[in-house]
C-alpha cells in the first residue's frame, strides 16, 4: 500500500491536468483547480518540515559537538532570531519598518549578495583559464562571447563607431541573441520538452517509481 | 603559513574598506557624495590599467604566467573604481526595451498591471534597478499596480523597491495610497501552480496581502478575479519559478500579456519566447536596465553600475586574451595549467 496508494495518486492528478489542459471543462476544471491548491498547501507543508530538519540536524551538531559546530549555532541562533522578529512583527511583519524588515535589509541583503558577488572573481579567473581556442567549436564559442560581450556594454558601440548603424557591436550581438542563440535554445527545449513527456508518461503509468525511494 | 598571512591581510584590508565605504555614507560623514575623480584623473586611470594588461601580455609573452590572484584583483578594480569616476556612457535602447515601454504607453490611466517579484537579494543589483524603474513609469502614468511574488523573498524585495521609488518621486503615502494605487499580494508557495490557479481566482491563492488584509477587503483587487482582469503584467525572474513559467501557463493558456524583466544569465533562455511573440519585451541584465531608466528618465543604480560592468566585461575579455596568449606560446599542453596560481 506504501506504494500502490502514492502511484494511484500520482495518476490520477497526471491524467487530470493533462486532459483540463485540452478541456478546460468540468468536472477536470474544477479538479485542476482543486489539485493546484493541494498542491501550494503541499508545497508550504514542505518548507516548514525542511527549516524544522534543518534545526533538527544543526541542534544535533551542536549538542554532539561534531565537526565545525560553529556554523550550527549561526543557523540557530539565526533562525531564532528571524523567527522572533516575524512573529514580534504580528501580520504586518514584512511592512516596512518592523524588526524582521531591518532585518533582512542589514542583514540577509548584504550577506546574500556578497556571497552572489564572489562569483564574478571565479567566473573572471576560471575564464582566464580555461576558456581556450583549443579547436574550431571552442573557437566560435570564443568569438561570440567577446561580441556578446563588448556588444552588451555601450563601450562596445564606440569602438565600432565607424561602422554604419545596423552593423555596429550592439547590433552583432543583438543577431547573435536573436538567431543562432535562439536557434540553440529552441533545440535545447525541444529535446527537454520531448523528455519531459515521456518521463511524465512513465510516471503516470507508474512504470517510473524512483521517485518513491527505496529502490526498485 | 605565507599564505594565511596574506589571506588574513586581504580580510583586514576588505573590512577596513567596508568600514570607510560605510562611514563615507552621505548621511554619515557626507563625503562620499563628493569624492569623484574628474573626467581627466578617470582617464590617466584606465590608461594605467591599459599599460599594465599590456605588460601583462609581454610577461606572458615571456613565458611567465599571471597568477589568479592578479586577476581577482583586476576584476576588483575593475568593478570598483568606475563608482568614483565621473565618465558618461551612452546608453541606446534596443527594440525589446522599447517594446516593454511601448505597451505601459498603450495603456489608459487607471488600468491594471500586475507585477511579479520572483528573486531575492543576490540578483537585486540587476532586477532591483528594473523594478524601481517599472514602478515609477507605472505610478507616473497613473496606472494600478498589484505585486506578488512567487520567491519567498519577492515581496520584501518589492516594498523596498517602492520605498526608493516613493522617495525619488517625493511621494507620500496620501498621494500613493496603499490598496488603493497598489497593493502587495505577498508570497505564495507552489510555483507554476500558484500561475495555474490564478487564472481561475487570484484569491483562491492569496487570501490576505501582506499587510494581513483579506482579499476582498483591498479595493484594488476587489474585483479583480483572474488574469481577464489584468491589463498588462511584468515578470522579474532570476530563474525557477520565473518568465519561463510564467509564459507557459498565464500566456499560453489563459492569453495574459506579459513583460518580462530578467538577469543576464537568463535572458537567453527566454528568447524563443520573445521571437515567438509570447513576451511584450525583455529588459536583460543591467543593460537591460539602464536601457529603460533611460527610456523612462530615472536613472538610477543601474545607469551608474553600467560603467563597473563596462570595465568588468574588458578585463574578462583582456584575461581570456592573455590566457589564450599562454595557451598558445606554451605549446597548448603546458600553458594548461598555468594561472592556477
Amino acid at each position: 500500500m506504501r506504494r500502490e496508494v502514492p502511484l494511484f495518486i500520482t495518476g490520477i492528478v497526471g491524467v487530470v491536468f493533462v486532459v483540463s489542459y485540452f478541456i478546460p471543462a468540468a468536472p477536470f476544471c474544477y479538479l485542476d483547480s482543486k489539485f493546484s491548491d493541494w498542491f501550494s498547501i503541499v508545497q508550504a507543508c514542505a518548507i516548514v518540515l525542511g527549516a524544522l530538519n534543518l534545526i533538527v540536524i544543526s541542534t544535533k551538531k551542536v549538542v554532539g559537538r561534531k565537526e565545525k559546530w560553529g556554523y550550527p549555532v549561526a543557523i540557530v541562533v539565526s533562525f531564532i532570531i528571524v523567527i522572533a522578529a516575524g512573529v514580534g512583527g504580528g501580520r504586518e511583519y514584512m511592512t516596512t519598518g518592523t524588526s524582521f524588515d531591518w532585518l533582512y535589509r542589514y542583514s540577509y541583503v548584504p550577506l546574500s549578495s556578497t556571497m552572489y558577488a564572489i562569483l564574478a572573481f571565479y567566473v573572471a579567473s576560471a575564464s582566464y583559464r580555461a576558456f581556450r581556442a583549443r579547436n574550431v567549436e571552442a573557437t566560435m564559442l570564443l568569438v561570440a562571447a567577446f561580441l556578446v560581450m563588448l556588444g552588451r556594454v555601450p563601450v562596445g558601440d564606440v569602438v565600432t563607431s565607424f561602422m554604419p548603424i545596423g552593423a555596429r557591436m550592439s547590433d552583432l550581438q543583438q543577431w547573435i541573441m536573436d538567431f543562432p542563440q535562439t536557434a540553440g535554445q529552441r533545440a535545447v527545449m525541444i529535446g527537454i520538452a520531448l523528455g519531459l513527456v515521456s518521463t511524465a508518461l512513465r510516471v503516470i503509468l507508474g512504470i517510473e517509481r524512483s521517485h518513491l525511494g527505496g529502490g526498485d | 603559513m605565507k599564505t594565511r598571512v596574506i589571506e588574513i591581510g586581504v580580510l583586514v584590508v576588505a573590512a577596513v574598506g567596508c568600514v570607510i565605504a560605510y562611514l563615507g555614507k552621505p548621511n554619515i560623514f557626507g563625503w562620499h557624495s563628493g569624492f569623484v575623480f574628474s573626467p581627466t584623473v578617470s582617464l590617466i586611470i584606465i590608461v594605467l590599467i591599459g599599460v599594465s594588461l599590456l605588460w601583462m601580455l609581454i610577461r606572458t609573452l615571456q613565458n611567465r604566467l599571471v597568477g589568479r590572484r592578479i586577476v581577482f584583483l583586476y576584476v576588483g578594480i575593475a568593478i570598483s573604481l568606475p563608482l568614483f569616476m565621473s565618465i558618461t556612457q551612452n546608453i541606446v535602447v534596443s527594440e525589446n526595451v522599447r517594446d516593454v515601454y511601448t505597451a505601459l504607453d498603450e495603456l489608459d490611466p487607471g488600468e491594471k498591471v500586475l507585477v511579479s517579484f520572483d528573486y531575492d537579494p543576490p540578483s537585486a543589483p540587476e532586477l532591483q534597478p528594473m523594478a524601481e524603474a517599472f514602478l515609477a513609469e507605472c505610478f507616473k502614468r497613473k496606472l494600478k499596480v498589484i505585486i506578488i511574488g512567487l520567491w519567498p523573498m519577492g515581496p520584501i524585495q518589492a516594498n523596498m523597491a517602492i520605498d526608493t521609488v516613493m522617495e525619488r518621486m517625493g511621494l507620500d503615502s496620501t498621494q500613493l495610497v496603499y490598496g488603493v494605487d497598489y497593493c502587495n499580494l505577498g508570497y505564495q508557495a507552489g510555483n507554476e501552480f500558484v500561475i495555474q490557479r490564478m487564472g481561475t481566482s487570484f484569491e483562491a491563492m492569496f487570501g490576505n496581502d501582506v499587510r494581513g488584509t483579506p482579499y476582498r477587503e483591498v479595493p484594488l483587487v476587489k474585483n479583480v478575479k483572474n488574469f481577464s482582469n489584468i491589463d498588462y503584467s511584468f515578470n522579474l525572474s532570476s530563474g525557477f519559478v520565473g518568465t519561463v513559467e510564467w509564459v507557459q501557463v498565464a500566456v499560453s493558456r489563459y492569453g495574459l500579456r506579459l513583460g518580462a524583466g530578467n538577469t543576464a544569465v537568463q535572458a537567453p533562455t527566454v528568447y524563443p519566447y520573445l521571437r515567438a511573440g509570447l513576451l511584450t519585451g525583455l529588459l536583460a541584465g543591467m543593460n537591460g536596465a539602464a536601457e529603460f531608466e533611460k527610456l523612462t528618465d530615472f536613472k538610477g543604480k543601474a545607469t551608474i553600475f553600467m560603467l563597473s560592468q563596462t570595465f568588468s566585461h574588458v578585463i574578462v575579455i583582456a584575461f581570456i586574451i592573455i590566457g589564450n596568449v599562454a595557451f598558445f606560446r606554451g605549446g597548448r599542453k603546458t600553458a594548461l595549467k598555468g594561472g592556477s596560481e
